[in-house]
């Protein structure tokens, strides 16, 4: 994929900017399952390792890409679970 | 349109519902749904990137992979108990960081003109935050020991190593022929090998109090390590949930700075624990006044206003539970019960709130530090359970203390302060508290969970 870097670069920085917005609303009461939260969100590094295990990619490179895939699978998985287990117990009477 | 473009659309359509997703988290009433977004973004990214144009998977493979971690993840997050939390989010940060380093070398390895500054970030960034988060865990978890460990030279080091580090990064052909890959593939793998070590040698000086920062900033690295290898693989859906994810841990590590009144600079360079305390305890004699549970109970008898301040301890002695029933029962005659929270409460973030959530305490009655500290003023009774630190003080006064500046919780402003507490012994930071002493204090002094049991015993009786 041709994408310039600044257009990358925008889109970081941008990025950075909505994320401080957002997370500094969320109340202190709810701060570990938003840690928890942003570790399944931090598996999006799942896209970068599907992209890795290709048919015609060396061996080297396809095993790496299935240890990366384990790992954030594992985050994904784990990390939303867990989150809605806890924000299932947040209740008022 | 292209197809390309189609992708690039489903990963917009991913970002914006991670976006909204946490949004959602700014209330526990919309939260679980907001999660559940959050979950449904990461499935269209998954399904965007298994219909990427002009690539052919290797689909057994990426189902063998994904079966793998979904049934770990499963068993992790069904398994694990609420106080064992930080844990789980240590190891799930270095899972982060070590899927991102994967991911970098990967692509190294199978496009070689990769930029090598960026496959050197990415990597770098991950591999740290793998050895670290292991080590936070181990700290945690008791593997290793939660004092700072500390030796001559330490940080010498640690800075050779980043130096050592940079200057791989930037001229490799120093070290190495950069003629050739196999020049650069050394360099790469020097680079991962001081990585590793370096996440060791900056978490190993840490002592336990202070790892809620340490988990906090650990998890801004894997998303900043999510972010870097975005970049490396040109893929926005990386870029963008990597700095929401590093902009997350940031604003956390910046609040549990606070709530301990330390700067990063000193929780990571600073190794409190390792110094001996002078503590302002000497000298000073303290008249402490021990009471039974029965005189405890005609005191909360009497009060109309009781604030509840639970600290790590109670959740340790798995007292919450029967902490609730006695506010309860306190409700129940007529009494306002509130909680009172500190930012560093529990282990991590937020922790305390999730280990009452779980104890059924109603989510509106559990209060952080601003919102409480003007209610002890007309507050008949602050029954503290398992905290320490967090009420003392001496760190609105004593120059001298160790805790000095720290932001606390007022209870010595109620009429009547409540300790329970198994023994004298200091807390964390190994300061005596004065609070024990005052006027308006009385002790009741034993387990958590037997002083409370008796107290909702008493109280039933009244």
């Amino acid at each position: 994929m041709q994408i310039d870097i600044v257009s990358l670069i925008t889109i970081f920085i941008l990025a950075v900017f909505v994320g401080n917005e957002i997370i500094n609303k969320v109340p202190p009461t709810l701060h570990t399952p938003l840690m928890s939260g942003s570790n399944a969100i931090s598996g999006i590094a799942i896209v970068g390792a599907i992209l890795a295990i290709l048919v015609d990619a060396g061996d080297a490179s396809k095993y790496i890409g299935l240890a990366a895939l384990i790992c954030a699978t594992i985050n994904v998985v784990g990390g939303f679970l867990v989150t809605d287990r806890m924000l299932k117990m947040f209740k008022k009477k | 349109m292209e197809a390309i473009q189609i992708t690039n659309i489903l990963y917009l359509i991913s970002a914006v519902a991670f976006i909204l997703g946490i949004k959602r988290l700014s209330h526990p009433k919309t939260a679980r749904s907001g999660n559940l977004l959050s979950s449904l973004g990461m499935l269209i990214a998954i399904i965007a990137t298994l219909t990427y144009p002009g690539k052919e998977f290797d689909f057994t493979l990426i189902l063998a992979g994904v079966g793998i971690g979904a049934v770990i993840g499963a068993i992790f997050a069904t398994r694990v108990q609420m106080t064992e939390m930080p844990q789980m989010v240590a190891i799930f940060n270095g899972l982060g960081g070590a899927a991102s380093a994967f991911v970098a070398s990967s692509e190294f390895l199978s496009s070689p003109n990769s930029p090598f500054i960026i496959v050197c970030l990415s990597v770098f960034i991950g591999s740290l935050t793998f050895t670290g988060s292991f080590i936070a865990f181990g700290k945690l978890q008791g593997f290793i020991s939660g004092r700072a460990v500390t030796f001559k030279g330490q940080q010498a080091i640690n800075a050779v190593i980043a130096l050592l580090s940079v200057s791989l990064v930037l001229a490799p052909g120093l070290f190495f022929d950069s003629s050739m890959f196999s020049g650069y593939l050394n360099a790469f793998l020097v680079i991962v090998v001081l990585a590793l070590i370096l996440g060791v040698g900056l978490t190993i000086p840490i002592g336990g109090a202070d790892m809620p920062v340490v988990i906090s900033l650990l998890n801004s690295y894997s998303g900043i390590a999510a972010a870097a290898t975005g970049f490396l693989i040109s893929n926005n859906a990386l870029i963008i949930s990597g700095s929401l994810v590093g902009a997350s841990g940031l604003i956390l590590t910046n609040i549990m700075c606070k709530g301990m009144n330390r700067s990063l600079a000193n929780v990571i360079f600073g190794a409190v624990g390792a110094e001996s305390e002078s503590g302002s305890s000497d000298g000073k004699e303290m008249n402490i006044k021990s009471y039974s549970t029965t005189e405890a109970a005609m005191i909360l008898d009497a009060a109309e206003k009781i604030i509840i301040v639970p600290g790590y301890g109670l959740a340790v002695a798995q007292a919450q539970h029967v902490a609730r029933e006695v506010a309860e029962s306190l409700e129940d005659m007529g009494k306002t019960v509130l909680y009172a929270i500190h930012p560093v409460a529990g282990r991590m973030p937020g922790h305390m709130n999730v280990l009452l959530a779980e104890a059924n305490v109603s989510y509106d009655v559990l209060k952080d530090l601003d919102e409480i500290n003007p209610e002890f003023e007309d507050c008949d009774v602050a029954l503290i359970l398992g905290a320490n630190d967090v009420v003392n003080p001496a760190a609105r006064h004593d120059q001298s203390s160790p805790i000095y500046g720290m932001p606390i919780l007022n209870v010595d402003k109620s009429r009547t302060v409540i300790i329970n507490k198994r023994s004298m012994n200091p807390g964390f930071a190994g300061v005596q508290n004065e609070l024990f002493g005052y006027d308006n204090s009385i002790m009741v002094f034993g387990d958590a969970k037997d002083i409370l049991n008796d107290l909702l015993k008493e109280v039933k009786e009244l």
